[in-house]
C-alpha cells in the first residue's frame, strides 16, 4: 500500500508537470490551430474577392504584429507560420515572415523545426539571400544524433540550397552515405543528386561513392542512385557501358519479383524502379548493338510480364516499347512492341489511346506497315471529342511519308473525304492534313481536284479549309515557308486569333477571293483557321428608294421627335445601360414597333406592317444621321474622318500587299496621284446633296491645303518608311507619344498617316514633281472637297501598259461607294477616243458619273472616270471588272482590262443614332451573334478599343456606359447593325444584332481582327516585344 | 517533375510544390493559367496535355485536382500512378481523406509529399516506409510536446467531423467527400475502393 502511495506520490510531480505541459501548450495549440481553421472558414464564408483581400490583409497585419512581438513563443510562431503559408498559397505577400521561418527552423524543437523548414522551402527560392542564414542550421542538424533532424536537414538540402554553399555541407552528406539507416543513406543519395543537378562539378569526386550506392543492400538506396545514373548516362552514355550488365541484372530481379513485397505497387513489382531502369537501358543501348544484345532478353521478359490490365503495367509497357525502339533494333522485339502499341491504340481508355498514338509516331518511322494496320483506328480517332487526340492524329499521316509518297497519302485522305461515313468536322481535319502534306507533294492533281470539289462544298467549314488550301496552293513558296517539312509533325497553328491568316487572307483578297466569316462553334476548338465564312445570302435589302423618301414629312417629323428624345437619352446615360434591362422595360410598355407605329400613323395615317415600319424607322434614322452630320461636320470632324480613312487604308488590301513587299513602285504612284488631283478639278460630281456642297466654303481651304500636304507626306512616307522603319521603331519616345491607333498602323507598317499625325517633318517631294505639286495646291481648294469630305482609299494601280496606267481608288461616300479610275497617259502623244467601261456585276448597281467618255487624253496627263456603286444584293466580296480602250495616233485601238475588289466593308457606314434609338432598334432585330474575345487590358481599354473600331470599321460609337459600349453601323443602302460590347475581367463580350442574318457574322470577324491587332499592340507595349518585333521583317511578324 | 499542384474544382489552390526555381510572379501566372486549362477539360478527356513546354498530368479525386507537370521524356502513365500513390498515402494517413483534411492540415500533406518525393523524384515507393517515416517524425514531436496523442483515426461515421459542422453551407463550401468516393472507378484502380471497404469494416 505504502509502496503504491509512494509510487503515486513520486509520479505526481511528473503527472502534474505533464498535465501542465499538456494543458498549457495544448490549449494554446488548440486556440492557434482553430485560428487557422477560423481563417479558412472565414475565407470560405466570403463571397467576393474584395472581402477576401480585406480579411487576409487584416490577418497578415495581425500576424506581422505577432511574429515580431518578443513575447511570442516558438509554438505560437509555428502556428503563425502555418497561417502565413496559407496566405501565401492564396497569393498574398507574406515576405515579412520569411526571416521568422528561418529562425523557427533554427531554434524550434522538432515539431517547430519541421514547420520552419517547410515554410522556408515554400517561401524561398534557390537564390534568395536569406537562404544563407539557413546554412548553419542545416550543418548543425546534419550533425545531430536525432534521425528525424538529420532527415529534415537532408530534405531541405534536396529542395532548396544555395549553390555556393554546397562545400559547407558536402562532406557531411558524403558521410551519410555510410549511415547505418537506409532512410538516411537514401536521402543522402538524393541530396547528392540534387547537387549534381545544380553543380555537377562539385560532386565529381564522389562518383565512386555513387557506385557504392548502386550496390547498396537496400533497394531504396539503389533506386535513389538510379536518378543520378540516368542523368549521367544521358550526358555521356559511353562512360557507363560497363554498368549495363548490372542494370540488366537488377531489372531481371525486379521483373522476376525478387524484391520485398513492400515495393510492390498494386501487385506490380517496383514500377518506378522498372521504368527508371528501362530508361537507362534505352540510353545505353542506343546505336550500340553489342550493349543492346545484353538487354534483349530482359526487354522481352518485361514485355511478356506486363500482361496485367492495370494502368501501371501500361506505364511499364509504354516505357519498354520506347526502349525497344531506342536501342539497336531487333526485329522480333520490334514486332512484339508494335503489338503492344496496338493494345494502346485500340484501348477504349483515352489516356492509353493518346499515348498509343504518340508511340505510333516513332513506331511508324521503323515500320510504316504497322500504321497501316491501325489506319482505321486512327481515322476513328479523328472523331474523338478530345481535340488533343485529333492533333495527335494529324501528325500521324505526315509520318507515313517516310515510306510512302505524299501523293499516295493524299490520295488516301481524298478517298476518305469522299466517303459519307465521317463527320464534316473530321473532314475539315483531313483537309488540314492534306494542306500540311501538299507542300511536300510533287504533283498536285489530286489536290487540285480536291480543291475544286470542296470549294463548292455546302459545308462552310470545309469550304473554308479548301479555300485556304487553294490559295496556299497557288503560292507554293509561301506555303512551304508556312508549313515547313520538319515541323509537319507539330500541330499546325493553335492560335485563337486570326493572325496567322492575316498575311494570306490579304493575298486572297487581292486575288479576288471571297473573305471568310466566323463559324462560332469553331471558336471552342481554338482553331485559328476555324473562322469560316457564311455564304448565306443576306436578307432582302432595302431599295435605294428609301433615300428618296427621306425628304418626306415623316423624316422631318421624326427628326424632331428624336431631338425631343435626346433629353430622355441624357437621363438614361446616367444609369449603366443594361440591355437586358431595356428589354424588360420595353416588354412591359409594349413592343417597340407598336410605339413606333404611332409616329407612322401621324404621318402616313395608315397602320403599316411591322417590317415596313422598321425600315421606315431606319430610313428616318439615316435621314437624321445625314442631318446631324451636315450640322456637326466641322473641321475636327473632317480631321477625324481623314484620320480614320487613312487608318482604314491600313487595313485594306493594299496595305497588306505592301506588307508582303509588293509596294515597290511608290514613287511612280506618287506622281500619278498628283495628276489625279489635278485632273479632278475639272470634274465636279453632282451626286452630292445640297447640304454638303455648302461645306466647300473658303473656311475649309486652309484645312484642305493642310490635308493635301499631309497627303504628300503620306505618299512619301511609304518610301521613307521602307528605310527608316527600324529607326522609327527604335524611337520609343515618339512611339509613346503616338495614339494607340497610330501604333497599330505603325505596326502594320502600312498606314500612311503616321507622320502626318505625329507632326513630323513635312515630306518634300522630289524636284521633278515639285512644279506640279505647286500647281495642284493652288487647285486644291476646289478639287478636293470630294475627297476631303469623305474617307477614301489609297490609289492603287489596276492595270498598265507602256502608254497608260490605270489606277483606282474608292471614296466611301455616305450613301454609296464612289469608284474613281484615273487613267494616266504616260506617253508623249495624246490618246484618242478613250473609253472606260465597267462590266455589269450582279451584286452592284453601277451608275456612271458624267464625263466618262473622253475624246482625248493629252500627253502626260490624267483623266478620271467616276462610277457610283450601289449594292443591290448583299455579298461579302465582289469584283468589279471593266476595260479601257483608246486609240493612239489614229492608228490602232488598244484595250486593257482590269478588275477591282470590293468588300462588304466598303458599304459599311456609321449609323448615328441615340442611345434611346439604339435600345429600340435592338429589340426589333432578330439576328444576333455573340462572341467572347480575350483582351489584355480590361475596363480602361474599352474606350480606346471602341475608338479603334470606330475608325477602322467606320462604326458609330453611340454610347459608352460603364463597362459597356454601344456602336451602330449600317450596310448601304439601309441595313442597320447594332453592336454591344461589354468588358468583364479580361474578356470582351461582343453582341451584334441586325435585321440581316449575315451582317453580324461578318462584322464580328472584322471586329475580332481589329481587337486582336489592338491587343497585340498592348502586349507589345507591355511586354516590350518591340525588340523582337524590330528584328523581324514585316512579313515575318506572326503572332 | 517540375511542380505539383492541388486545387479544388472552384479553382482554389490547396497545395503547391515547385521542384525547379521559379519566380513568384511566374508561379502565380502558371498556376492561374494551368488551373484554367485543366478546369475547362471535360471528364471524358484524357489526363494528359501538352502545356507550354511541359507535359501536364492531372487527375481528379472528388473535388480535388491533382496536377503534375513533367518534362519531355517522363512517363505520363507512371506520373498518374504517382498521383494515385500520393492519394493512397494521404488516405492512409488521414483515414479516408477528404479535401477538408488537406485544407486544415496542409502542412501534414506537405510532409507526406516530402517523404514520398524528393526534389521531384520518387524517393520511396513503399507505402509502408513512407508512413513509417512520417509516423516516426510525428511520434517524436509529440513525445516532446506532451503525452502521445493518437492521430485522429477517422472511422466511417464521419458525421462527427469537427470541421464539417462549423463550415457554412454554400456553393463555395468544399464538399467534404472522401477523395475515394468520387474518384473515377476505372477498372484499373483496384486499391482505392477496396481500401475503402476494408476501412468500412473496421
Amino acid at each position: 500500500m505504502s509502496d503504491i502511495v509512494e509510487k503515486t506520490l513520486t509520479a505526481l510531480p511528473g503527472l502534474f508537470l505533464q498535465n501542465q505541459s499538456v494543458s498549457g501548450p495544448a490549449a494554446a495549440k488548440a486556440s492557434f490551430s482553430s485560428r487557422l481553421g477560423g481563417l479558412v472558414r472565414g475565407i470560405t464564408a466570403l463571397t467576393s474577392k474584395h472581402e477576401e483581400e480585406k480579411l487576409i490583409q487584416q490577418e497578415l497585419n495581425n500576424l506581422k504584429a505577432t511574429v515580431s512581438a518578443p513575447t511570442t513563443t516558438l509554438k505560437m510562431m509555428k502556428e503563425c507560420m502555418v497561417r502565413l503559408i496559407y496566405c501565401e498559397m492564396l497569393g498574398y505577400d507574406a515576405s515579412f515572415g520569411y526571416i521568422h521561418a528561418i529562425k523557427l527552423a533554427q531554434q524550434g524543437n522538432l515539431l517547430e523545426k519541421r514547420v520552419g523548414y517547410l515554410a522556408v522551402s515554400l517561401f524561398l527560392h534557390e537564390s534568395h539571400e536569406l537562404l544563407l542564414l539557413l546554412v548553419n542550421t542545416v550543418v548543425k542538424d546534419l550533425q545531430s544524433t536525432n534521425l528525424v533532424e538529420v532527415c529534415m536537414a537532408l530534405t531541405i538540402v534536396s529542395q532548396i540550397f544555395p549553390r555556393e554553399m554546397i562545400p559547407a555541407v558536402l562532406p557531411l552528406i558524403e558521410d551519410k552515405l555510410q549511415h547505418s539507416k537506409e532512410i538516411i543513406r537514401r536521402k543522402a543519395v538524393l541530396a547528392l543528386y540534387k547537387f549534381y543537378l545544380i553543380a555537377p562539378n562539385q560532386v565529381q569526386h564522389i562518383h565512386i561513392k555513387f557506385r557504392k550506392a548502386l550496390c547498396d543492400r537496400d533497394v531504396g538506396v539503389m533506386a535513389a542512385s538510379l536518378h543520378i545514373y540516368l542523368r549521367m548516362i544521358k550526358e555521356n552514355s559511353s562512360a557507363y557501358k560497363d554498368l549495363t550488365g548490372s542494370f540488366v541484372t537488377i531489372l531481371k530481379q525486379v521483373v522476376g519479383g525478387k524484391l520485398p513485397v513492400d515495393f510492390n505497387y498494386h501487385s506490380v513489382p517496383a514500377p518506378w524502379l522498372q521504368i527508371q531502369l528501362l530508361r537507362i537501358l534505352g540510353l545505353l543501348g542506343k546505336d550500340d548493338q553489342r550493349t543492346s544484345e545484353l538487354m534483349y532478353d530482359v526487354l522481352d521478359e518485361s514485355l511478356r510480364r506486363a500482361e496485367l490490365n492495370h494502368n501501371v503495367t501500361y506505364a511499364i509497357l509504354f516505357e519498354c516499347v520506347h526502349t525497344v525502339y531506342s536501342v539497336y533494333p531487333k526485329s522480333e522485339l520490334l514486332e512484339k512492341a508494335a503489338k503492344c502499341i496496338g493494345r494502346f491504340v485500340l484501348s477504349p481508355k483515352i489516356n492509353l489511346k493518346y499515348l498509343g498514338l504518340k508511340a505510333l509516331t516513332y513506331v511508324i518511322q521503323q515500320d510504316p506497315t504497322l500504321a497501316l494496320q491501325h489506319q482505321m483506328t486512327i481515322i476513328e480517332c479523328l472523331d474523338h471529342p478530345d481535340p488533343i487526340i485529333k492533333r495527335e492524329v494529324l501528325g500521324e499521316y505526315s509520318y507515313l511519308l517516310d515510306k510512302e509518297t505524299p501523293e499516295e497519302v493524299i490520295t488516301k485522305l481524298y478517298k476518305l473525304l469522299r466517303s459519307d461515313s465521317i463527320s464534316s468536322e473530321t473532314k475539315a481535319w483531313i483537309i488540314a492534313a492534306v494542306t500540311k502534306l501538299t507542300p511536300q507533294a510533287h504533283s498536285s492533281n489530286i489536290v487540285e481536284r480536291l480543291i475544286q470539289e470542296f470549294t463548292t462544298s455546302l459545308d462552310t467549314c470545309l469550304r473554308q479549309h479548301a479555300f485556304e488550301l487553294k490559295h496556299l496552293h497557288e503560292n507554293v513558296k509561301f506555303m512551304k515557308g508556312l508549313l515547313p517539312v520538319d515541323k509537319s509533325c507539330e500541330d499546325m497553328v493553335v492560335d485563337a486569333s486570326l493572325s496567322f491568316l492575316d498575311g494570306f487572307v490579304a493575298e486572297e483578297l487581292s486575288q479576288g477571293a471571297a473573305p471568310y466569316k466566323p463559324h462560332h462553334q469553331r471558336q471552342e476548338e481554338k482553331l485559328s483557321q476555324g473562322k469560316v465564312l457564311s455564304f448565306e445570302p443576306y436578307g432582302l435589302s432595302f431599295s435605294s428608294s428609301g433615300f428618296s423618301g427621306r425628304q418626306s414629312p415623316a423624316g422631318i417629323s421624326l427628326g424632331s421627335d428624336i431631338s425631343g428624345n435626346s433629353t430622355e437619352t441624357g437621363l438614361k446615360e446616367t444609369n449603366s445601360l443594361k440591355l437586358e434591362g431595356i428589354k424588360k422595360l420595353w416588354g412591359k410598355e409594349g413592343y417597340l414597333p407598336k410605339k413606333e407605329s404611332k409616329t407612322g400613323d401621324e404621318t402616313e395615317a395608315l397602320p403599316v406592317p411591322q417590317e415596313n415600319i422598321i425600315m421606315e424607322n431606319v430610313d428616318q434614322i439615316i435621314t437624321k444621321n445625314d442631318q446631324s452630320q451636315a450640322l456637326t461636320q466641322s473641321k475636327e470632324e473632317k480631321e477625324k474622318q481623314l484620320l480614320a480613312s487613312s487608318l482604314f487604308v491600313g487595313l485594306g488590301s493594299e496595305s497588306t500587299i505592301s506588307l508582303l513587299g509588293k509596294a515597290d513602285t511608290l514613287s511612280h504612284k506618287f506622281r500619278r496621284k498628283s495628276k489625279v488631283k489635278e485632273t479632278k478639278s475639272g470634274q465636279t460630281t453632282t451626286a452630292e446633296n445640297v447640304t454638303r456642297s455648302s461645306f466647300s466654303s473658303s473656311s475649309n481651304v486652309t484645312y484642305e491645303e493642310d490635308y493635301y500636304l499631309d497627303n504628300f507626306q503620306d505618299r512619301g512616307d511609304k518610301e521613307i518608311k521602307k528605310f527608316s522603319l527600324n529607326s522609327e521603331l527604335l524611337d520609343s519616345e515618339s512611339l509613346t507619344e503616338l495614339p494607340l491607333i497610330e501604333k497599330i498602323s505603325n505596326c502594320r507598317l502600312s498606314t500612311p498617316s503616321l507622320f502626318a499625325v505625329n507632326n513630323m517633318e513635312v515630306f518634300h517631294p522630289p524636284q521633278s514633281t515639285a512644279a506640279s505639286v505647286a500647281n495642284e495646291i493652288s487647285l486644291a481648294s476646289s478639287l478636293l472637297e470630294e475627297t476631303t469630305e469623305h474617307m477614301h482609299s489609297d490609289l492603287m494601280e489596276v492595270c498598265h501598259n507602256e502608254t497608260i496606267s490605270v489606277s483606282s481608288y474608292k471614296i466611301w461616300k455616305d450613301e454609296c461607294l464612289l469608284m474613281v479610275w484615273s487613267v494616266f497617259n504616260k506617253s508623249a502623244s495624246e490618246l484618242k477616243s478613250a473609253n472606260l467601261e465597267i462590266a455589269p456585276a450582279e451584286n452592284f448597281k453601277i451608275t456612271e458619273q458624267p464625263g466618262c467618255c473622253l475624246p482625248v487624253i493629252e500627253a502626260e496627263s490624267t483623266r478620271n472616270f467616276q462610277y457610283s456603286v450601289q449594292m443591290e444584293k448583299p455579298f461579302t466580296e465582289g469584283n468589279l471588272s471593266g476595260f479601257i480602250n483608246y486609240q493612239v495616233m489614229d492608228t490602232h485601238s488598244v484595250q486593257l482590262e482590269f478588275s477591282v475588289n470590293l468588300s462588304l466593308l466598303d458599304f459599311i457606314r456609321p449609323l448615328k443614332i441615340s442611345t434611346e434609338d439604339f435600345g429600340k432598334l435592338w429589340l426589333s432585330f432578330a439576328n444576333d451573334v455573340k462572341q467572347n474575345v480575350k483582351m489584355s487590358e480590361s475596363q480602361a481599354a474599352l474606350p480606346s478599343t471602341l475608338k479603334a473600331l470606330q475608325q477602322e470599321l467606320r462604326l458609330h460609337v453611340v454610347d459608352i456606359i460603364g463597362n459597356e459600349g454601344l456602336l451602330a453601323c449600317q450596310l448601304l443602302p439601309s441595313i442597320p447593325c447594332l453592336l454591344h460590347f461589354r468588358v468583364h475581367g479580361d474578356m470582351l463580350a461582343l453582341w451584334f444584332r441586325s435585321s440581316c442574318s449575315t451582317l453580324p457574322d461578318y462584322l464580328l470577324y472584322q471586329c475580332q481582327k481589329i481587337i486582336f491587332h489592338y491587343r497585340l499592340l498592348q502586349d507589345i507595349e507591355y511586354n516590350s516585344l518591340w525588340y523582337t518585333l524590330r528584328k523581324l521583317r514585316p512579313r515575318e511578324v506572326k503572332y | 517533375m517540375r511542380f505539383m499542384l492541388l486545387f479544388s474544382r472552384q479553382g482554389k489552390l490547396r497545395l503547391q510544390k515547385w521542384y525547379l526555381a521559379t519566380s513568384d510572379k511566374e508561379r502565380k501566372k502558371m498556376v492561374r493559367e494551368l488551373m484554367q486549362v485543366v478546369l475547362a477539360r471535360k471528364p471524358k478527356m484524357c489526363s494528359f496535355l501538352e502545356w507550354r513546354d511541359l507535359k501536364v498530368v492531372y487527375k481528379r479525386y472528388a473535388s480535388l485536382y491533382f496536377c503534375c507537370a513533367i518534362e519531355g521524356q517522363d512517363n505520363e502513365l507512371i506520373t498518374l500512378e504517382l498521383i494515385h500513390r500520393y492519394v493512397e498515402l494521404l488516405d492512409k494517413y488521414f483515414g479516408s481523406v477528404c479535401e477538408l483534411d488537406i485544407i486544415f492540415n496542409f502542412e501534414k500533406a506537405y510532409f507526406i509529399l516530402d517523404e514520398f518525393l524528393m526534389g521531384g523524384d520518387v524517393q520511396d515507393t513503399s507505402k509502408k516506409s513512407v508512413l513509417k517515416a512520417i509516423e516516426q517524425a510525428d511520434l517524436l514531436q509529440e513525445v516532446r510536446a506532451g503525452p502521445v496523442r493518437k492521430r485522429r483515426k477517422r472511422t466511417k461515421a464521419k458525421g462527427a467531423l469537427p470541421t464539417l459542422d462549423t463550415l457554412p453551407a454554400g456553393p463555395s463550401c468544399p464538399f467534404p467527400t472522401s477523395l475515394w468516393r468520387l474518384a473515377p472507378k476505372a477498372p484499373g484502380w483496384p486499391a482505392g475502393p477496396q481500401a475503402l471497404t476494408a476501412r468500412g469494416g473496421r
